[in-house]
């Protein structure tokens, strides 16, 4: 890719996020038909949650994977979201459709937190 | 690390010659040696040695009772650290049923499933039925109150008790407290008592008088072991300031899967290998999580833990026997077990 190509992709990602976040104020379209606008992971690996923080437009589904062999869970502090237990390479997925910080932990671990901020 | 094995060594020495020295250095050291200790508690005042390899079976001789601790069994874990817990949870038991004493009673320090399921917990009782010692007393781990708040492990394992399964018994005049820190934890936080059941606990201990011994259990430590990896009950504290007032204070604890003791004043805290998988020591790996050893090996690193009580010294008496070994691991002449 050179330089210019950077310059233009650059570009185009406010151009996306503009047109995303006019679809999703229309009257009638809810979050969970737009196009899709992302997909997120996080890797539960080593007792901690990667990215610890995580920043995502609204709409996104994030998906939490459990590598580790122990039983983990995915619990908002402020009772948003609630996975059930979690086991080695089980997944858990939520859909963000308000803007906001949605601070979590492991409710077995508690020492293991983590958020996500929808923008 | 020679040094510290030679600190070991010229503080067993001067323990030998029960010269009142300060062992709080020594127990210090011992609590990051490994397995193969024997000390007691006498007039809260701790005496400790390294034990022969005879010493359980003395330990058993013209002591009023026994017991065992036994923690995370982890029934229903199936990863390489450990593929056949239920097994390794068999030998433990087949190694309780071979001592010379047969124990009044087994504590079993939580983590019983790993995931809390009812086939965990029908395996865990069909491999305890063969225990010889018949009354055994449980407290929960994390792992027990997975799914439902620990709904199930109260209706198997906590029927008559307060709360989220904390109690109290009597025993030949000692004392024993079953508390549970795994409920309810707090984002950020560790292991958590709670103001319901400090409030009963402080009740709980009332009246009772100072000479009375005390033995506390609960499945994660009542004392900070390791704060970034939530070793350790936030509220503890509180806990132990009720039981300051009494001579002899015992806690028993799990969840770490390795033995570490430690001596404060008149309270000795000891936590218990896991009949599953070891962990790593704090610090010493990026997570907690199980620690793969060689198979060969993996006996070594599990075990069970007896405690005597001598009416007439008033003491305590704890021994850790790994599964893998006829006796304790300690050898004669001390050593913190090849650490």
């Amino acid at each position: 890719m050179t330089r210019k190509n950077l310059r233009v992709a650059g570009l185009a990602t406010p151009v996306m996020i503009a047109v995303l976040l006019l679809l999703a104020g229309s009257p009638g379209v809810t979050a969970s038909d737009q196009p899709s606008a992302a997909n997120a992971e996080v890797r539960i690996d080593n007792f901690s949650f990667g990215p610890q923080t995580l920043t995502v437009a609204v709409g996104t589904t994030v998906t939490w994977t459990n590598r580790d062999d122990i039983p983990h869970t995915v619990v908002s502090t402020d009772g948003v979201f609630k996975s059930k237990v979690r086991d080695t390479d089980e997944k858990f997925s939520y859909t963000f459709v308000k803007a906001g910080t949605y601070p979590y932990y492991c409710s077995v671990h508690p020492k293991m937190t983590g958020k996500v901020v929808v923008q | 690390m020679p040094e510290k094995k030679q600190d070991f060594i010229d503080q067993k020495l001067q323990d030998l010659n029960n010269d009142g020295v300060d062992r709080r250095g020594f127990l210090k050291c011992m609590a990051w040696a490994g397995t193969g200790l024997v000390w007691t508690l006498s007039g809260g005042i701790p005496v400790s040695r390294a034990f022969a390899k005879n010493s359980a079976k003395d330990a058993g001789k013209g002591s009023d009772f026994s017991f065992v601790q036994i923690s995370d069994s982890h029934i229903g874990f199936n990863k390489p650290a450990n593929p056949d817990v239920t097994a390794t949870l068999q030998t433990a038991i087949n190694k309780i049923n071979a001592m010379p004493h047969t124990p009044d009673f087994i504590i079993h320090t939580g983590d019983l499933s790993q995931l809390s399921k009812p086939s965990e917990f029908d395996t865990l009782d069909q491999v305890l039925k063969g225990a010889s010692a018949k009354q055994i007393y449980f407290v929960p781990g994390e792992h027990d109150m997975l799914s439902d708040n620990g709904e199930q492990y109260l209706e198997r394992y906590g029927k008559g008790t307060k709360g989220n399964g904390w109690y109290s018994f009597d025993h030949q005049g000692v004392h024993f407290v079953g508390l549970v820190n795994v409920a309810n934890l707090k984002a950020g936080g560790m292991g958590s008592l709670g103001h319901e059941q400090l409030e009963w606990f402080e009740d709980d201990l009332k009246g009772r008088s100072a000479s009375t011994p005390i033995v506390l259990f609960a499945h994660i430590p009542l004392w900070t072991i390791y704060p970034d990896w939530g070793w350790g009950t936030d509220d503890s504290e509180q806990a132990l300031s009720y039981v300051k007032r009494f001579g002899s204070v015992t806690v028993l604890n799990g969840h770490i899967h390795q033995i570490m003791q430690k001596i404060e004043g008149k309270v000795s805290f000891h936590t218990a290998m896991s009949t599953a998988f070891p962990q790593p020591a704090p610090g010493t790996a990026p997570s907690a999580g199980p620690m793969k050893v060689p198979a060969e090996q993996l006996q070594q690193v599990l075990g069970i833990t007896d405690v005597s009580y001598l009416v007439s010294g008033k003491s305590l008496a704890i021994v850790d026997s790994p599964l893998g070994a006829s006796g304790p691991s300690a050898s004669a002449n001390g050593g913190p077990g090849g650490s």
